[in-house]
């Protein structure tokens, strides 16, 4: 009876499969030397990832491989978002050490969760099926939990983990059943055939695979943190410890991005016109509420999560906008490609921004308000300025990446004459730009309230730096960024 | 009806039954004790489906493991159950309208034709088909990568339990050898310089403190 099984081929998950059995040599190294010598599991972790890079670079093949009887695919949309979920971790263990050092909280397990929740984001990058996509899910939110929750003395920490756990395993719940609706419909779990069968078009099916539809799209509304499903990200950003949010806030969303794409494009692309009418209605509704809630906060983190909410609301503009109505999927590809190179610049102006706070925070001293950071160019210039390319950045003014991944998604929204909500939207960018500018007002001309030298590790300066730096170059030169997101995509889809 | 129908209808309304109490019982034992009898009446319906290996790992795991340590839990931790209960006619008419309406809106949506009973796929075993056997067969070969995926949630959960429960004991009396040892004589031994001569109490002094005061 097994004669007829063949060995997978390993050598496509060769990355995820590297990090796991690293990651649980650090466990043992973290259990032995963790103790006395803190800076080892940080170390071993930047190595890890880096050698998942070399490893992810070396197998890239470029056309689309499948493995584990077609539940993982290698294609290069995985190889480059895992790219860049590496760099994202990697800037987050150099940020946050200091941080967690300074509040005793630089446990081994604090990296190896991370470490798992990367492992969790590849999985989710590279699925194929319904069930991988699920557990890569289940095993990123888990560790997310528990990263929230790590500052076990702070209330405001563990409150903010249990609503996360609530809302959380609420929107796996969703997404389940979403899912369960498709395998009912279609009788697989293979995104391929699932698309197959979506596209041969019986009627009986109809009603339940759009039924599922609509679950499947609330868990991803969940997942990124879009209206009406937002109500976690503020409390979650705030309550955690800064350097958990700084994750929460970069990475994930690249894994959240390339589910997206697996289960609404791969998967659900028959039904494009109907995901784009919801996506359209959760993306308009983020918009407006983030933008005019941001504005309210004096919280520089619950500002930024706001922001957040507003900047996924944006990118979503850019998927609900690939197939125009009566089906002509022409401007798909560039539509796609928007809103990841929407995703990328997002991720880079969100490291930098959440890094500030760390910069600024000390011992005993959390610099979440938005009063901390007045007076900043003159303590240090040169972190003012990264500060306000971050600022610019998000708020999408001219010159800086962030600028060109609005104009990328309105320039689709005008293409695929969706004018009237482009024009929405740059209004609510505009009425965003107010809060990002207001941060740069209370750095350049107010008065420094606190005139403590910063004291940070010269890693994390040089990796903010050039975090700043890469804003303001790819701001520059935005072509490069774009057409890798645009190749990686054409082989990809 | 043919008996195993029988047993189905029977099984099913016991379950049924049994799981609405878990959900208004006023003794947690109790709510835990009918959760057993729930658990216990779903696995004779997977054994009625020829489901016989889920039927027997939901009995050993959940009813012989997970729900004896849920008892040991309701019987350690002293819950209050009027403070938890608190509220629950008040939120009941609410929570019902929003269910009932949830369930009639999907029922209106799906209706009986994509999953009823004849919709499905027969399912109807050969003789001599192990149902174990074949699903030992698909885990360790085809689902290999999410079987392995699965083990990596539970090692996530394991590390973020001892990450959030542990805590380092503060009153424990261990030798650390490696501090007795590298200890100086200024860590342990205080000399302080004190008069060698001390002037001898006098009475005129005495007195004239005492007229002071």
């Amino acid at each position: 009876m097994l004669n007829n099984f063949v060995m997978p081929d390993f050598n496509p998950a060769m990355p995820e499969i590297l990090l796991l059995s690293m990651t649980c040599g650090i466990l043992f190294v973290d259990l032995i030397f963790g103790a006395r010598h803190r800076w080892m599991v940080p170390l071993l972790s930047v190595v890890a990832l880096l050698v998942c890079a070399f490893v992810t670079v070396n197998t890239a093949i470029g056309d689309p491989v499948l493995t584990f009887g077609n539940m993982f695919i290698d294609d290069l949309m995985s190889d480059f978002l895992k790219l860049l979920t590496y760099v994202a971790v990697v800037a987050v263990i150099i940020y946050s050490r200091g941080y967690m050092k300074a509040r005793g909280l630089d446990k081994g397990e604090f990296y190896l969760l991370m470490l798992f929740a990367t492992l969790g984001m590849m999985v989710m990058i590279s699925a194929a099926n319904l069930l991988t996509i699920y557990l890569g899910v289940e095993l990123l939110s888990l560790s997310q939990y528990a990263l929230v929750a790590i500052d076990r003395k702070s209330t405001r920490a563990t409150e903010a983990a249990m609503k996360y756990f609530v809302l959380g395993a609420l929107a796996s719940g969703l997404l389940l059943y979403g899912m369960s609706m498709l395998y009912g419909a279609t009788g697989s779990l293979q995104l391929g055939e699932i698309a197959q069968a979506a596209s041969q078009q019986s009627t009986g099916n109809h009603t339940v695979l759009l039924f599922g539809l609509v679950f499947l799209v609330a868990g991803i509304g969940f997942k990124l943190g879009v209206v009406p499903f937002h109500m976690w990200i503020p409390d979650v950003y705030e309550g955690a410890p800064t350097a958990v949010t700084l994750f929460i806030a970069s990475a994930p969303k690249f894994a959240a991005f390339a589910m997206t794409i697996r289960l609404l494009v791969t998967g659900m692309f028959e039904y494009a016109e109907h995901w784009q009418t919801m996506l359209l209605i959760l993306a308009v509704s983020s918009i407006a509420l983030g933008n005019l809630a941001a504005i309210a906060q004096t919280n520089f983190k619950r500002m930024l999560a706001y922001s957040a909410i507003s900047h996924m609301g944006f990118m979503l503009l850019a998927l609900a906008s690939g197939v125009l109505a009566g089906g002509d999927h022409s401007p798909a590809m560039a539509a796609y490609t928007s809103a990841m190179y929407y995703v990328v610049a997002y991720v880079l102006s969100s490291l930098g921004s959440f890094g500030m706070i760390l910069l600024l925070s000390r011992a005993g001293f959390e610099a979440e308000n938005l009063t901390d950071f007045k007076g900043l160019n003159k303590r240090s210039p040169w972190f003012a300025l990264m500060a306000l390319i971050f600022m610019f950045s998000m708020a999408g003014i001219p010159f800086f990446v962030g600028f060109f991944a609005k104009f990328a998604v309105l320039s689709m929204l005008v293409a695929t004459e969706h004018t009237a909500t482009a024009v929405f939207a740059v209004i609510f960018s505009l009425i965003g730009a107010f809060y990002y500018l207001r941060v740069v007002k209370v750095m350049y001309f107010d008065a420094p309230q606190d005139n403590l030298p910063l004291r940070v590790g010269f890693d994390m300066r040089l990796v903010l730096s050039v975090n700043g730096l890469a804003v303001a170059l790819l701001g520059l030169f935005p072509q490069q960024v774009m057409s890798l997101c645009q190749f990686a995509l054409l082989r990809s889809l | 009806m043919e008996f195993k129908t029988v047993l189905f209808y029977l099984f099913a309304a016991v379950l049924v039954a049994s799981a609405l109490r878990v959900v208004t019982a006023r003794n947690p034992v109790h709510a835990v004790l009918f959760l057993v009898l729930a658990f216990f009446n779903a696995s004779g319906i997977w054994m009625l489906l020829d489901a016989e290996f889920l039927a027997i790992a939901l009995v050993m795991v959940y009813v012989g493991a997970v729900m004896v340590l849920f008892m040991f839990v309701v019987m350690m931790l002293d819950i209050n159950i009027e403070s938890v209960r608190r509220g629950f006619w008040n939120y009941l008419p609410l929570g019902l309208l929003v269910g009932t309406i949830l369930v009639v809106e999907m029922a209106a949506v799906l209706g009986q034709r994509y999953f009823s009973l004849d919709a499905l796929p027969n399912t109807a075993a050969e003789a001599g088909y192990s149902n174990t056997k074949e699903l030992g067969r698909l885990l360790y070969t085809d689902y290999a990568y999410p079987f392995e995926l699965a083990s990596v949630i539970l090692l996530v959960a394991i590390i973020a339990a001892v990450v959030l429960t542990h805590r380092e004991r503060k009153d424990t009396k261990a030798q650390k050898i490696g501090e007795q040892l590298a200890t100086r004589r200024d860590d342990r031994l205080r000399i302080v310089s004190m008069a060698s001569v001390k002037e001898a109490p006098s009475v005129e002094k005495a007195v004239t403190e005492e007229g002071n005061k």
